[in-house]
């Protein structure tokens, strides 16, 4: 139960983190904060239900979330390649 | 149960050790040593000559692939553990063996493909 | 209350300190390092509920992977290093809302719904390598075999977005 509190709680301060950071990469970070207390959710009802699935589905959840992260910060990459720049506003082209 | 947290307990316990020494040692240093900051002494060291320019550079996007194929590795090494495990029980076997390396063929064509590309060639 | 609920109280408190931390710094790599920290107190908690596969899992692929991997992407895309005026975008309030927002739902709901659901796994060392192995290679196989069709599509996928300049 406190497990599942907690886990509200770093999801909600990652939420935050994606809405008042600018940088991409910080972005990431916090994205990586919300998978993982997805993740802890998950852990503690594994916990909680004494059934080993939901700590399979955490471990899946990381190796997803590691492939994310290349992909996703190839495309950061990319982006800072052509526009000189890592910031999220930046990268508006598709808005107009 | 409470083995479990036992062993756990003396992991912790070896940590708190280890950085006991590691904080101990830096420790007794800064309480023994003599302090007296100079302006040269507190330059960077670069082979006696004086530093050029500043501590951070830009370091190059070719480096970051070398990066991400160690991620992609990692995870694929975090796979092995549990197979190992069971791999060699009952019941699991050859189509444990073929399914892990079904896994591994998937990777090491991404391995090949990265080769082709020429992206693992020293530069 | 008893040692268990202390450790995690002390963990709790590291984790959401450091994740705070990780979103107001004003100082990139800082927040890398301080990922590195929240991520190994959530593998001290995974470890208390007795998952020590995934806890050690999250110290090799996160803390040794991804942040690595993370700090890469900080070295590129910003040389000069430190503090840096421009990291917050102008949504504050709009923030603070959803925050309150997702908080409250997400509290009320776990409360509501999990208060009363509780059958502890009291076997030692039921998140080991052999049983996770076990369900992996009897139930979970297909996910598997899947995963590794992922972990090539984004590597193919990450070669041919940074390719053109190497």
């Amino acid at each position: 139960m406190n497990y599942l509190i907690l886990s509200a709680i770093l999801f909600t301060i990652g939420a935050v983190g994606v809405l008042v950071r600018r940088n991409a990469i910080v972005v990431f970070m916090c994205v990586e904060l919300m998978l993982n207390a997805t993740n802890l959710a998950f852990v503690s009802f594994s916990h909680q239900h004494g059934n080993l699935d939901g700590q399979i589905i955490a471990f899946f959840v990381m190796v997803v979330a590691a492939a994310e992260v290349v992909v996703g910060l190839a495309i950061i990459m990319a982006i800072f390649r052509s526009r000189r720049s890592s910031s999220v506003d930046d990268a508006n082209l598709l808005k107009y | 149960m409470n083995t479990y947290f036992h062993d756990y307990l003396v992991v912790f316990v070896l940590v708190l050790l280890g950085a006991g020494i590691v904080a101990g040692g830096l420790g007794g240093n800064r309480l023994l040593r003599p302090h007296r900051p100079t302006r040269e002494k507190l330059t960077t060291y670069e082979c006696g000559v004086d530093p050029v320019g500043e501590g951070w550079a830009q370091s190059y996007v070719r480096y970051y692939v070398f990066a991400y194929l160690y991620v992609v590795f990692a995870v694929d090494a975090v796979f092995l553990f549990p197979w190992a495990t069971v791999f060699a029980l009952k019941g699991y076997g050859p189509t444990t063996l073929g399914e892990m390396f079904v896994f591994l063929g998937f990777l090491a064509a991404g391995l090949a493909y990265a080769a082709k590309k020429k992206v693992l060639s020293w530069v | 209350m008893t040692t268990l609920d202390v450790v995690f109280v002390l963990l709790g408190v590291v984790a959401v300190g450091a994740a705070v931390l990780v979103v107001t710094t004003r100082q990139l790599v800082h927040a890398a390092l301080w990922l590195v920290v929240s991520f190994g107190a959530l593998a001290g908690g995974y470890l208390m509920l007795t998952a020590e596969f995934v806890a050690w899992v999250q110290v090799l692929i996160y803390v040794g992977a991804v942040v690595v991997l993370l700090l890469f992407g900080i070295m590129l895309t910003r040389a000069p290093i430190g503090r840096s005026a421009d990291l917050d975008s102008g949504n504050r309030w709009a923030a603070l809302a959803v925050a309150l927002a997702t908080a409250g739902v997400l509290v009320t709901v776990l409360v509501r719904g999990f208060r009363t659901a509780y059958a502890p796994l009291d076997v030692a060392g039921q998140g080991a390598a052999k049983p996770l192995g076990e369900s992996v290679f009897r139930i979970w196989v297909l996910p598997f075999e899947v995963l590794s069709v992922l972990l090539l599509a984004a590597l193919v996928g990450a070669i041919v977005l940074s390719r053109r300049e190497i």
